[in-house]
């Protein structure tokens, strides 16, 4: 079965010039498992999503919403399908490629912020740029980036002497550091409270427009969607606009 | 090093209890070093300051007695003067003997009979070189075990005196026993249990142990062209070296357990970057996601591995070298040699980061989407 577009004005064909800025996925399915038993993880998904826009993905657990990050982001390929951002081919078969172009064009934010636990937060939000050679290491400033998101005095923290909001303020600002052209966020309010939960969201709204970023939210939290200009519902691997 | 020197920073009490381990091992390896070296001193000192390139033994002999079961005849000493490439061939006797001064002081030599005016008469820190009929030059660690210049010394049984003219310039020793070199006539005497006053039957006065060979600068020697035509059997000097009393089974000993050190400290790097790899696998997972290549995680383990072993074994080496001095000249055999001990801590260093590099190669294997989804 084939997702529906979804009837915004985010969702065109994947030729228009500004799509292949963003993320565009066509027809992609991805499968788990052996011979014995496989599970559809995504099946024949379109997404579209332009620079700016900030697209929600809801859905039950093990609709297949990490495994749509996963792929949009290169860490796994599709079985069959095409997955572009910013114009980039992410489904080519070199892992070293794939991991290159991530490091170039997308953003992770993880649940609870996934930081280390051995850097502070300045610390943080370089390491992506130190992930790179050394002509790649270009990017925004690290404390400017702090201070974007509310946390300049706290720059000097580790994970475990900041709130689960901030940790994901410092989960946004890391991702944000190498100017990625689509971020890919996974569960960013699941250990948050009401009021840190919308903040948090509003904040990736905030930075996806001002930045023109192409930002994909999976969430559970149907109470952040009203930040969302777009958002679709997964169940059993298929990718629907929600009603 | 980005992360690996912060993390060695925030982890620093686990990755000090594992360095605390390394340093101990490398402690001992220090220690084993010197015990080596001074075992190897103890046992042939003796041999290792003689000038010579190799020793003609008997044919046939058993290598690793060859000093005391071989006998020479003296005529193979003009054949191997005559070998293409010798600069010069001496008789050689070599005996162990029990002696006993006028004072009473119980003290075992290994007697070197040489000829007092051949290249083997050695130089002396003070008294007189060989000369005298029944003069002895020792070595300074005979003083040290009781004798001292001018003492007579009276070998058990046999009853011939012989009298300390000199002392050598630096240690001396044989299977761990002073070496006292004799002038040759002496030594057959006594080899041949010949007593004070009575005459050295003729066969004694032909036989030697070995002839001593000294190549000519810069020439090698054909052992086995010599060996055909003295009817001899040759060993270079390092090969003698096995045949010292009890040089094989030390060094060989010593060198196992310097082996099995060797491995326990891989071993221990090994399992400690193991349980640390796996513990990180989540961590791995977002470096991977966020851009990291396998190279890069590699890189970063390995130069943590890196700098956790070098600074531990350089503790470790530090506080060997520390104990070492104070256990040097106690009686121990034992000497510390810069070059083994920084042959040992490198090896430390090289076998851990092998253990370490066959541990965290498994975080190549980590998959990346697994930072996704409530997997942390």
């Amino acid at each position: 079965m084939s997702s529906r577009p979804a009837p915004t004005a985010s969702t065109t064909t994947a030729d228009d010039a500004s799509d292949r800025l963003g993320l565009v996925m066509r027809g992609v399915s991805l499968r788990h498992g052996n011979a014995a038993e496989t599970v559809q993880a995504l099946d024949n998904v379109d997404l579209t999503v332009r620079p700016g826009e900030l697209a929600a993905v809801v859905g039950p657990s093990g609709a297949g919403k990490s495994s749509l990050l996963a792929v949009a982001g290169g860490l796994a390929r599709p079985d069959q399908g095409t997955v572009t951002v910013a114009g980039q081919d992410m489904t080519v078969p070199s892992r070293r490629t794939r991991t290159e172009l991530r490091r170039q064009h997308v953003g992770f934010v993880f649940q609870s912020g996934n930081l280390l636990p051995a850097l502070t937060a300045a610390d943080q939000v370089r390491l992506p740029l130190r992930l790179g050679s050394r002509s790649q290491r270009s990017g925004r400033d690290p404390l400017e980036l702090l201070a974007d998101v509310g946390m300049a005095d706290k720059s000097d923290r580790r994970p475990h002497q900041l709130s689960g909001g901030e940790r994901q303020r410092v989960g946004i600002a890391r991702a944000l550091v190498t100017e990625p052209s689509v971020l890919l966020v996974d569960e960013p309010t699941a250990a948050l409270d009401r009021a840190r939960s919308h903040e948090i969201v509003r904040l990736l709204a905030h930075e996806a427009r001002q930045r023109s970023v192409a930002v994909v939210m999976v969430t559970h939290d149907h109470d952040v969607l009203q930040y969302c200009d777009t958002v679709y519902e997964m169940v059993d691997g298929k990718l629907a606009t929600s009603s | 090093m980005f992360l690996a020197i912060r993390e060695l920073n925030f982890a620093r009490l686990r990755f000090a209890l594992m360095g605390a381990v390394i340093a101990l091992i490398a402690v001992l390896m220090v220690m084993l070093s010197g015990l080596s070296v001074g075992l190897v001193r103890d046992g042939v000192s003796g041999l290792q300051n003689l000038p010579v390139t190799s020793f003609a033994f008997a044919q046939d002999v058993q290598r690793d007695s060859a000093f005391s079961r071989s006998v020479v005849d003296m005529t193979a000493v003009d054949e191997w003067a005559d070998q293409p490439g010798v600069a010069d061939a001496t008789p050689f006797g070599n005996t162990l003997v029990n002696t006993r001064t006028d004072r009473g002081t119980e003290v075992d030599l290994a007697l070197f009979g040489v000829q007092p005016d051949s290249f083997l008469s050695p130089p002396v820190s003070q008294g007189d070189r060989l000369g005298t009929e029944d003069g002895i030059v020792v070595s300074p660690t005979a003083l040290d075990a009781g004798l001292q210049m001018g003492d007579v010394v009276t070998i058990d049984r046999l009853g011939t005196r012989l009298r300390v003219v000199g002392v050598t310039e630096q240690q001396d020793t044989f299977g761990h026993v002073d070496v006292a070199y004799v002038p040759l006539a002496a030594w057959q005497a006594i080899k041949s249990g010949t007593a004070p006053g009575t005459a050295l039957p003729q066969r004694a006065a032909t036989e030697i142990t070995a002839v001593a060979v000294r190549a000519a600068d810069g020439k090698s020697v054909d052992l086995a062209a010599g060996d055909t035509a003295a009817g001899t059997e040759s060993l270079t000097l390092k090969e003698s070296y096995g045949a010292s009393p009890g040089y094989t089974a030390e060094t060989t000993t010593l060198q196992l357990i310097q082996g099995f050190l060797y491995a326990i400290s891989a071993l221990v790097a090994g399992a400690f970057f193991a349980v640390w790899a796996i513990q990180r696998k989540p961590e791995v997972a977002v470096l991977r996601a966020l851009g990291a290549s396998t190279g890069w995680v590699l890189r970063d383990a390995l130069t943590q591995a890196f700098v956790l072993l070098a600074a531990a074994v350089a503790i470790g080496v530090g506080v060997g070298l520390a104990l070492g001095a104070l256990i040097t000249g106690s009686g121990i055999p034992f000497a510390l040699s810069m070059p083994s001990i920084s042959a040992a801590g490198v090896g430390l260093v090289v076998l851990g980061l092998v253990g370490a590099g066959a541990a965290v190669i498994r975080i190549t294997s980590v998959d990346p989407a697994t930072a996704l989804g409530g997997n942390r």
